[in-house]
């Protein structure tokens, strides 16, 4: 086994400094040293997108990096995307849109969903759709996916997001 | 008037904190002194193990100990299967561990139990299993010749064989009749290829044996069922087992099963005294975990000349893989009640024979039997409407059962209790454009243009809300069909709802917080709905089949109502009124004629404080209430896909998809919304891109998300869905069942696209799923065939 290395790393605004094996993926470091549960690991191949993080801001699937990699730099995870007690407006939207069911692919499909906005501010359905394909969701059938990414972009959501809502409706949607 | 919380369109509550990180899977769970697990695995289908040796394996770094099947074959005892279809149905044992022999590629060989789950991988390695490889049978035709034989001790492949015969149960005339009369008979065989659920979370266990009772996590749809098999299967009182189903990523059927993972988890934690957790890599999860569909279907319908269908022979051979999980037998089943659809059928006989192969068990698949035998029948209806040249919508229209027929007994002898397929097929012509499509289809036709457009229908209907028990005890089913729901009025009037049936997505605790909002008049945000833990809720049996509303929704309206009857005793004695003249509205006790009430948190804190109750009150509103259907409830809809077909590359494209579905009444459209859309994902992904693929000796080519297509968001077309509403008149809410609509009539649908839009060149069937290289082979093999007209 390769000696450890030291690593300093900063995610979601707090700085980490670990040894960590060479061969340490960065979603083990993230869920396993530092706790952070809510990057999900949902296949062994790049192709799911659950393990989702930004790096200095940009999407990357946490699996296909090692922790010795991210030293030096800035990890988002869907646990620090809230701010002040307040939803990013994509956490929002995709429960505004109800984007999620089972919960599994939503921290990488939000996290994806961020970068995408972020290079592209005004996509189109296609660009969205394009801009998803390397997260998979087994529940959604992607429209409603779609539809949240859509609301984000066109601030379509609701300026009131706290954490805990779960008591907001909406009338249109799904409506025969 | 407060607004109806059924019908509305809530938000979910499951969301917060799974749109925050704050999830609870399995496989975040760490407990103090927590051992970690891993598998080693036979990478042959078939061989007997002649020995293993694990020294190098123990002395790994990390290793606590490593199991082999050897080691329990005294404690592990033998995995369920809870549906003998035939007293005479054979089954090999299904230890856990494999002791002597594997029977499919992927079967655990022994587990390494290490203190971090990297050491356990690592020592996977090390395990030096010695294997004498033995001839596989893969193929269903194979199989039922009985030469190469999938588990030698048995003497045969064949499992059992299941009749229906509609001249022998006096449902309707006997076959022969209908075939030897036939003006017209179509004869096909389809294939229903192996597909894999393929649920977003790995199956994950942690197993914790350091208290009064083992307590088990796991990535389950049944916690309940699995306790009680746990239990049985490892010869642990059933009062020793606790069984929690926390967020759980999914599940589709795929998590509808007692794994050999889950009891090697609770071996290996009784055996070093330690919490221990299992999770399964991807690529496990796909060799190992069940499969679904894998079915021959030889079919044969006669009709009229004018297109009145007279009799359907359905002869299947059923994959049921290396094993029988614990439904595994009972799908083709599931199946045998539903080819006549929603048609008037006179005549009706099913066989099916399952087979075991050297392949991963097959279980539950979102449809479980209903997509497959949909699937032949709507493809049937469409070749009869080829064969006579007539729209296919006509001949469905010319043998469907009218929506003034309900109640309606089927040649299957199901009592369907109600539907409009009318309605639902005249509002999805008219958001599709029919005309125009097809207007434009000849258009292309004539022009011989590259793309061809072909339009595809497909009607159905399915039983949904598993199941009146006495339906299931008829069918030979071990367990009753029964839900169990407990609503528990808290002191300050806030309000719990326990439900048996366990949630894994399906956002339970939204819609049960609405049915009990409106039923005891409390406001939604009071309601708490718990599920999935053995310990809170002691009575259910799970989620599957389209059966949480439908039956586990109608025990708590129940429970609701009992609720109601204590609180009116109070609510008198508090009035001084007689119980007699005590109205209960929206949350309110009232005498009746006099402006005289009370709320339900007024009684709720007289009978927690018990100080001025009537005499001989119990000092509780909390009620119980357990709800066995005495039916089934029936949705259906019809889904209309316009493809294109580009005929020099055999590329697919789906260019517009309507479906109107017919559920019942809705308690949240947004929910129903969601589940139709994910159904559709999920049979158009049969349609189109999914399939287990094995090679000749039997290992899984599609052993990863590389190679098993699971389609993403660019895969799939905007849906446009409505809705139809017939209320079911068997339960009091009028619903009918939701979560496997999309995917039973959306794959024939698919299919019937594709065909239709190159038929005119020759091709008539195309295998699933419709691949560019299938497309573009069978363009080639009828342009050789000379199939252009």
């Amino acid at each position: 086994m390769a000696s450890s290395k030291t690593i300093t790393v900063e995610v979601d605004d707090v700085s980490y400094t670990d040894n960590v094996e060479p061969r340490l993926l960065l979603v083990q470091y993230l869920r396993e040293r530092l706790g952070k549960t809510g990057t999900l690991i949902g296949c062994d191949t790049t192709n799911c997108g659950a393990c989702t993080v930004h790096l200095d801001g940009v999407s990357v699937k946490s699996c296909t990096m090692f922790a010795v990699q991210a030293d030096g730099h800035n990890v988002t995870t869907i646990e620090g995307l809230a701010r002040d007690g307040k939803l990013a407006p994509l956490q929002q939207a995709f429960h505004e849109c109800h984007a999620l069911q089972c919960g599994f692919c939503t921290p990488g499909m939000i996290m994806q969903s961020a970068s995408l906005l972020a290079e592209n501010p005004h996509p189109t359905e296609k660009e969205i759709r394009d801009g998803l394909e390397g997260n998979l969701c087994r529940c959604t059938g992607y429209q409603n996916i779609v539809a949240a990414v859509q609301a984000a972009a066109d601030g379509t959501v609701s300026a009131d997001s706290t954490v805990s809502a779960d008591s907001d409706e909406t009338e249109t949607a799904g409506v025969a | 008037m407060t607004i109806a919380e059924v019908g509305r369109a809530r938000l979910r509550k499951e969301d917060a904190h799974l749109i925050t990180g704050r999830s609870r899977y399995t496989d975040n769970m760490t407990l103090p002194g927590m051992l970690h697990l891993a598998m080693v695995r036979s990478p042959f289908a078939h061989a007997k193990i002649t020995s293993i040796d694990a020294s190098a394996a123990k002395s790994s770094p990390g290793v606590v100990a490593v199991l082999t099947g050897a080691d329990v074959a005294a404690q592990q005892g033998s995995l369920p299967n809870a549906w003998p279809i035939t007293p005479e149905q054979k089954a090999p044992a299904h230890p856990a561990i494999a002791v002597d022999a594997v029977a499919f590629a992927g079967e655990v060989v022994a587990c390494i139990i290490a203190r971090s789950a990297a050491a356990a991988r690592d020592a996977v390695e090390l395990v030096d299993v010695s294997y004498e490889e033995l001839p596989v049978v893969l193929d269903l035709e194979e199989a039922l010749k009985d030469e190469v034989l999938a588990h030698p001790d048995l003497g045969t492949n064949k499992s059992a064989t299941w009749i229906f015969d509609s001249g022998e149960a006096g449902t309707g005339k006997a076959i022969s009749e209908a075939l030897e009369g036939a003006e017209v008979l179509i004869e096909r065989t389809f294939y229903q290829q192996r597909l894999i659920p393929a649920f977003m979370e790995p199956r994950s266990t942690v197993v914790d044996p350091t208290g009064e009772q083992i307590t088990v996590w796991s990535a389950t749809q049944i916690p309940h069922i699995l306790r009680l098999m746990l239990a049985l299967t490892l010869g642990i009182p059933e009062s020793k087992v606790r069984v929690i189903a926390p967020d759980v990523g999914g599940g589709f059927g795929g998590k509808l099963q007692v794994t050999p993972e889950e009891a090697i988890t609770v071996l290996a934690a009784r055996h070093t005294g330690k919490p221990c957790k299992y999770t399964e890599t991807r690529s496990e999860s796909l060799m190992a975990a069940h499969h679904g569909r894998a079915q021959v279907q030889k079919v044969k319908l006669s009709a009229t000349k004018e297109g009145i269908v007279t009799g359907l022979d359905v002869h299947l051979l059923a994959d049921m893989g290396a094993y029988l999980g614990l439904v595994t037998s009972g799908v083709p089943i599931l199946g045998a009640f539903m080819y006549n659809s929603i048609y008037k059928f006179p005549a009706y006989r099913f066989e099916c024979t399952n087979l075991f192969t050297n392949k991963a068990w097959t279980d539950a698949y979102r449809g479980a039997g209903r997509p497959e035998a949909t699937f032949a029948i709507e493809r049937l209806m469409d070749e009869l409407a080829v064969e006579l040249g007539i729209d296919p919508l006509e001949v469905r229209k010319k043998n469907w059962i009218t929506h003034e027929e309900f109640p309606f007994t089927t040649v299957a002898g199901l009592e369907y209790d109600s539907g409009n397929y009318e309605a639902a097929t005249a509002k999805a012509v008219e958001l599709f454009g029919y005309d125009e499509l097809r207007a434009e289809q000849a258009l292309r036709r004539e022009a011989n243009d590259p793309v061809q457009l072909g339009i595809g229908i497909s009607t159905f209907t399915e039983m949904c809300g598993l199941a009146p028990s006495r339906v299931l005890g008829a069918l030979s089913y071990a367990a009753g069909g029964w839900e169990h729901a407990q609503v528990r009025v808290l002191p300050t009037g806030n309000i719990e709802v326990v439900t048996g049936s366990s949630a894994h997505g399906q956002g339970h605790e939204t819609a049960w917080s609405q049915l009990v909002a409106d039923r005891l008049g409390v406001p939604f945000e009071n309601v708490e709905v718990l599920h999935g833990d053995t310990q809170t809720s002691q009575r259910g049996l799970d989620t599957y089949g389209s059966r949480s509303l439908t039956v586990g929704g109608m025990a708590v309206l129940a429970a609701a109502d009992k609720v109601i009857e204590k609180a009116k005793v109070v609510a008198a004695h508090m009035m001084e009124a007689s119980e007699e003249d005590i109205e209960f509205t929206e949350g309110k006790f009232s005498v009746k004629g006099t402006d005289q009430s009370t709320a339900l948190g007024e009684i709720a804190f007289a009978a927690f404080s018990a100080h001025n109750l009537p005499d001989g009150f119990e000092p509780n509103l909390d009620s119980d209430a357990t709800f066995d259907p005495q039916n089934f409830s029936f949705p259906h809809g019809t889904h209309l896909a316009a493809m294109e077909v580009d005929t020099e590359t055999g590329q697919v494209t789906i260019r517009k998809y309507v479906c109107v579905d017919d559920v019942g009444v809705v308690v949240n459209p947004l929910i129903v919304e969601g589940q139709v859309h994910g159904g559709l994902a999920q049979g158009i992904a049969q349609a189109l891109y999914e399939e287990a693929v094995h090679d000749d000796a039997g290992t899984l080519v599609t052993g990863s998300f590389v190679d098993y297509l699971v389609p993403s968001a660019p895969d799939l077309p905007h849906f446009t869905t409505a809705r139809t509403e017939t209320p079911s008149t068997t339960n009091q809410l009028g619903a009918k069942g939701v979560g496997e609509a999309g995917t039973i009539a959306s794959t024939p649908a698919i299919v019937n696209g594709v065909l239709d839009a190159v038929r005119h060149l020759g091709v008539t069937d195309i295998k699933m799923p419709c691949t560019p290289s299938r497309v573009w082979a069978a363009l080639e093999e009828a342009k050789t065939t000379g199939g252009v007209q």
